[in-house]
């Protein structure tokens, strides 16, 4: 459906209205924030020991974390598209739990699960592993779901092909298969990151604010209620910053993803969320211009 | 064995593995926590009064943050999508934000903006408006965290359905808002759902962005994920996974949804 000349420009007015009251006047309340004391202060506050030391934890966690996203990922969609097993749907479908179930009911799962009550008797509570594995858990469905449909839409005859030349199933996958998948990898990659650097909620009861567990969202909010209002402006700066980038990045991933349909989307990005990122459809028919 | 079939079922089995370690124990550990000590702890905690206005706030943030959104997100996705401009670029990004934003940094953000010292807090504290540790900057928080989801999910399906039926419609006499109606909201309507149910689901489940705007104060600003943190602070195991318990059917409700919906969409 148009909106006729005048009511395009009222939408976007509307909508920029409605973006600016709710994403933007907030974060640029942050920013001006950390900004108050001037570019030493914001400096300051962001090199304190304390802070250094939470930014470092949640930078090296989230990349071990993306590290066996990407593989177990992989591992997960070839499964759910190359594989048969009994289940195989339920299993499928149960793969977005992690963006349904609330985080601090994971938190508080992963604790009894692998803390001092553990079935398994595996205690990690309260230590690096455990930010390790809230993270793995929260952000298990993006890499699957950026890889699962181009597996799906994969021409299998280039397999076939590569296999009649003589190729082994490894070189297959090396020369073949995993360069269709990375622009679905990195985009999952990318996302699961910036998701994993923000976290909160399911590292919260699992591992605990100690000084050795502190990432840098633990860290802000007890910037926050001890009332060091720059202290935790700086670091989110830090954080918006790095969101920034990973988001761009995507955007550039998709377009790179999909170089051989120009002009798909008109720009516009997909997310993995729901499971199918960079199947965008070409539109039909513009009717503008 | 031939070489295939043990790398099939090496692969099953990691891939198996993995899932049933991070997803399906977790899970499945919820229930049997909440019943550990008998049926009636858990439920005599979520029916405590406190309980029970953290699950009627918890279904306020829905009623409120949800709708908006929809009506946001469908209207937004129009004209991303059918009106090509050089600033949708720059609103395709902004309403990404949300997406990797960390929500302590959104809760702050709000804290920040609506506070005593805040650029709006003066003005509407002077107007007797309470917008900090009160339900209406819970609701700004859950809106900001849940805004990607509709508009991320109805503009492929514009994208798909073109505007034949559309200019069919219109040649044929019929005004905009038949045309809508009539033609584009039935073809995005399962679409739109798909973000409607990702919307509820993080709207429910929120907890950081929340966390901080809203005090969590007892019987007052608690949402359901804030009274299972407040429980297992207080040592209410039962309490905390009673809860929980909650949370997670509503999870699950929500991955049947999706389920059934991205079976409609196909």
């Amino acid at each position: 459906m148009r909106l006729p000349g005048v009511g395009a420009g009222l939408g976007r007015g509307l909508v920029g209205l409605y973006l600016s009251v709710i994403v933007l006047l907030p974060l640029a309340a942050v920013v001006n924030q950390s900004m108050e004391g001037g570019l030493g202060a914001f400096w300051d506050a962001v090199t304190s020991p304390q802070a250094v030391a939470s930014l470092k934890l949640t930078v090296i966690c989230s990349l071990i974390v993306v590290v066996i996203n990407a593989i177990f990922g992989t591992i997960i969609a070839w499964i759910l598209v190359r594989d048969n097993f009994p289940g195989k749907a339920a299993v499928n479908a149960v793969i977005d739990l992690p963006f349904a179930l609330p985080t601090i009911v994971a938190s508080l799962t992963l604790l009894a699960l692998y803390g001092s009550d553990s079935p398994f008797g595996v205690d990690i509570a309260f230590t690096r592993a455990a930010v390790v594995v809230a993270l793995l858990f929260v952000t298990l469905p993006f890499v699957v779901r950026a890889v699962q449909p181009l597996l799906l839409e994969m021409d299998r005859e280039m397999e076939a092909a590569a296999a009649s030349l003589g190729a082994g199933g490894f070189t297959i996958f090396r020369r073949i298969i995993f360069p269709n998948l990375l622009p679905g990898l990195a985009a999952g990659v990318a996302l699961a990151f910036a998701r994993a650097l923000g976290e909160y909620g399911s590292v919260l009861l699992f591992a605990g604010g100690l000084p050795d567990t502190q990432v840098s969202s633990v860290f802000i909010r007890s910037q926050i209620e001890s009332g060091n209002d720059l202290g935790a402006s700086a670091v989110s700066v830090v954080l918006l910053v790095a969101s920034l980038v990973l988001l761009a990045s995507v955007t550039l991933i998709q377009r790179w993803g999909s170089r051989h349909e120009r002009s798909s989307g008109g720009g516009l990005t997909a997310m993995p969320i729901s499971g199918d990122v960079l199947t965008e459809d070409k539109p039909k028919e513009r009717d503008d211009e | 064995m031939n070489n295939s079939t043990a790398s099939r079922w090496g692969l099953r089995t990691l891939g198996l593995g993995y899932l049933a370690l991070l997803l399906l124990a977790p899970l499945v550990l919820i229930f049997f926590k909440t019943f550990e000590d008998g049926l009636a702890p858990p439920i005599d905690a979520i029916t405590s009064p406190d309980g029970l206005h953290a699950l009627k706030l918890t279904l306020l943030m829905v009623a409120v943050s949800v709708p908006i959104n929809t009506i946001f997100g469908v209207g937004c996705a129009l004209l991303l999508v059918r009106h090509r401009w050089k600033g949708n670029p720059v609103i395709d990004a902004i309403i990404n934000l949300p997406f990797a934003i960390s929500p302590i940094v959104i809760g702050l953000s709000l804290f920040l903006l609506y506070g005593t010292d805040g650029w709006f807090g003066p003005t509407l504290a002077d107007a007797g408006i309470k917008i900090l540790f009160s339900v209406p900057g819970m609701i700004l928080a859950s809106i900001f965290v849940s805004l990607p989801f509709v508009v991320r999910e109805t503009v492929p399906v514009l994208q798909e359905i073109g505007t034949d039926q559309e200019q069919a419609a219109t040649t044929l006499g019929a005004n905009a808002r038949q045309t809508f109606l009539r033609i584009t909201l039935p073809a995005i309507r399962w679409g739109v759902a798909y973000g409607v149910v990702l919307t509820t689901a993080r709207v429910l489940g929120e907890f950081g962005a929340v966390t901080i705007v809203s005090g969590s104060i007892n019987g007052q600003t608690q949402t359901l994920p804030l009274f299972v943190e407040k429980q297992y602070a207080n040592f209410n195991q039962a309490g905390a996974y009673g809860a929980s318990l909650v949370l997670a059917l509503l999870a699950l409700a929500t991955l049947l949804a999706m389920n059934l919906l991205k079976r409609k969409e196909a």
